[in-house]
């Protein structure tokens, strides 16, 4: 088969080919080259822009230029919508870190985030390792475990709303069932954050189970077997020779649910609305309330910008001191 | 013990069976811990379903009834009649095709310009497409939100669409898949005269097509879950998606009558389920994609 190799300009697009660039006679050979390596760049310029151009772009205009804008918002007194805004400085922070609730709202995200980030953690681990075994079923198993992660997390809301409804919810049946009364669920606290904080594990359990078990696919049986053969008991196998190994992936969970869980939104809008009286409202949660319920943009901005830094700082802690301890296999 | 007795007969003689007998016996218990966590997981879609096809009187009777006593779709037609559940359907699969699709062409064509053309800036571009990763949709609502006002976006499809369309992702992962492609193929595409939107099509695409797939579903499930984005942007209910009628439906009809709001819960998972169990090999490589590559 011969290979018919087309002159470089020929594969220019007219349209792309700048004016008066005409294709020219042959010319000595090296500037020939020269020019045609220029071209050659030229044309490839000419392609990234429209490849990567628009999607550049849309980054650019819907995630760069808000980080940026809401950093000067947080500095303004302004309500949604409004015309005009007046420039207050730190105002909006002094104001949240004097705030009468800021605690309340702070300690809730943090039990939160530690409830559901730990409580995945420890129930995925567990459901993993009960999966990895070649057990009857476990196919079917993993699937139902994973299925409600793929849900949206309003629906779940609503759904796990019914069950927990303390006259004719599943629960209350089978609370009663073992001679148990229902706990006032939507009403006194702490059930209302217990509930929301149960729904987030159901929904985020089969996800960390399945990293998991892919991350025990590459401890090597033999190590296992290995330490039976030593007398190692499982729980000790399990905590000198498998958690060991598995740190890289417990790393990446640590970091991935922090993050998902201190933006969760939805559940909490479906079951709670932040309440009763505020027990369920998270740094997230609040800022959705006080930008677009009570309309203060401005505030709410500062409060958006106070959670990207506590993100950032809690990202970059387990970067420097988490990440020293974990055991690459 | 028995289980033990009845296993050694047939047993090698050699040091083996110890550890095999060992990690036999707890088999019974392992079955069991796994039968009870499936029914814990798997018992509120089934409530939910079941639930949504009971009559008003069957769902508020105690003790409990667990199974409907004859399937009746009245939910369905009561949810249909409070808000326009067809056009939410119509809405949220026009929207989620639209959403992936433009999403796995940008982060197609972002990756490839970011493997296969040199172009000065590349490693700016790619900082940027990845420092994304680490920047919260959050944060970015109220900003977007003015702007997309201030466009007369509120209401809009665009609206809902637009703000969410550049893929970060998708490019990350297409680009790690590239990276692994035979260089040689292309530069054989290239000697034959095949330019880059050949290369891009004829070459390249095809031998991406489980990363297609991947990062398409991973993209599906979450436009169809998006919530707080189109509940902002939103609030005629010819334009809201299922999740957003979701909390309509919960407004009016609050917690008096579970039979409508559970057959709406149901329109609104049911459809991402099937896609879940049809396609759930391809859907979990990219859901957990982000783990192996990270």
């Amino acid at each position: 088969m011969t290979t018919v190799i087309t002159p470089d300009a020929d594969a220019v697009p007219a349209a792309s080919r700048p004016p008066g660039d005409r294709p020219r006679p042959p010319a000595p050979r090296r500037p020939a080259t020269r020019r045609s390596s220029a071209r050659r760049r030229r044309r490839a310029l000419w392609w990234a822009l429209l490849l990567a151009g628009p999607n550049v772009l849309l980054l650019l205009v819907f995630t760069y230029r808000p980080l940026v804008e809401s950093f000067y918002l947080s500095t303004l007194q302004w309500n949604l919508g409004a015309p005009s805004a007046r420039f207050v400085g730190l105002g909006n922070y002094v104001e949240w870190f004097a705030a009468p609730t800021t605690g309340r709202v702070v300690t809730t995200t943090v039990v939160f985030t530690v409830a559901t980030v730990g409580g995945a953690l420890v129930l995925g681990l567990g459901l993993a390792l009960l999966l990895n075994r070649r057990l009857v079923g476990r196919t079917v198993a993993r699937t139902v475990a994973f299925a409600p992660y793929v849900l949206s997390g309003f629906a779940v809301g609503i759904l796990w709303l019914f069950i927990f409804d303390p006259r004719y919810g599943l629960l209350q049946e089978l609370l009663g069932r073992v001679g148990l009364s229902s706990p006032a669920w939507y009403t006194e606290r702490p059930w209302p954050l217990v509930m929301v904080i149960v729904v987030y594990l159901w929904k985020n359990l089969g996800y960390v189970a399945l990293i998991y078990l892919a991350g025990l696919q590459s401890v090597p049986q033999d190590l296992r077997d290995a330490a039976a053969l030593d007398g190692a008991s499982p729980a000790r196998t399990l905590r000198s020779v498998v958690l060991p190994l598995l740190t890289p992936t417990t790393f990446f969970l640590l970091v991935t649910m922090l993050l998902a869980s201190l933006q969760s939104f939805d559940i909490i809008k479906a079951m709670t609305q932040g309440g009763p009286l505020g027990s369920t409202t998270t740094l997230m949660y609040s800022i959705y309330e006080e930008g677009f319920v009570n309309g203060r943009a401005g505030y709410a901005s500062a409060v958006a910008t106070i959670l990207f830094v506590s993100l950032l700082v809690v990202t970059a802690v387990q970067l420097r001191y988490v990440q020293r301890k974990v055991h690459y296999a | 013990m028995t289980a033990l007795t009845s296993q050694s007969p047939a047993a090698p003689p050699d040091a083996a069976p110890a550890v095999r007998r060992r990690r036999g016996r707890p088999q019974v218990g392992s079955h069991l811990t796994m039968l009870l966590a499936t029914v814990v997981l798997g018992a509120p879609l089934v409530w939910m379903a079941l639930a949504s096809l009971k009559t008003s009187e069957e769902l508020y009777r105690r003790p409990l009834q667990w199974l409907p006593g004859q399937v009746s779709f009245d939910n369905y037609a009561q949810a249909a009649a409070t808000v326009p559940l067809g056009q939410l359907l119509a809405n949220s699969v026009g929207l989620t095709v639209a959403g992936a699709g433009l999403k796995v062409l940008l982060g197609l064509c972002c990756a490839y310009a970011l493997v296969f053309l040199d172009f000065p800036g590349k490693k700016v571009v790619f900082g940027i497409v990845i420092a994304t990763l680490m920047i919260p949709p959050q944060i970015t609502i109220i900003p977007n939100y003015t702007l997309v006002a201030s466009l007369g976006w509120l209401n809009t499809y665009q609206g809902i669409l637009v703000p969410g369309l550049a893929s970060a992702f998708g490019t990350f992962l297409f680009r790690q898949h590239f990276l692994t492609l035979p260089r040689s193929i292309l530069e054989a595409a290239e000697l034959d005269g095949a330019g880059h939107w050949r290369k891009l099509w004829r070459f390249v695409v095809p031998m991406s097509a489980p990363t297609l797939a991947a990062v398409a579903l991973v993209s599906v499930v979450a436009e169809w879950n998006d919530y707080l984005w189109p509940f902002l942007v939103v609030d005629d209910p010819a334009k809201m998606t299922l999740p957003v009628g979701l909390t309509l439906l919960q407004n009016i009809d609050g917690m008096t009558s579970w039979g409508v709001l559970l057959a709406a819960t149901v329109v609104v998972t049911l459809p991402i389920l099937l896609v879940f169990l049809v396609l759930q090999r391809r859907l979990v490589a990219g859901l957990t994609a982000g783990a192996v590559t990270g």
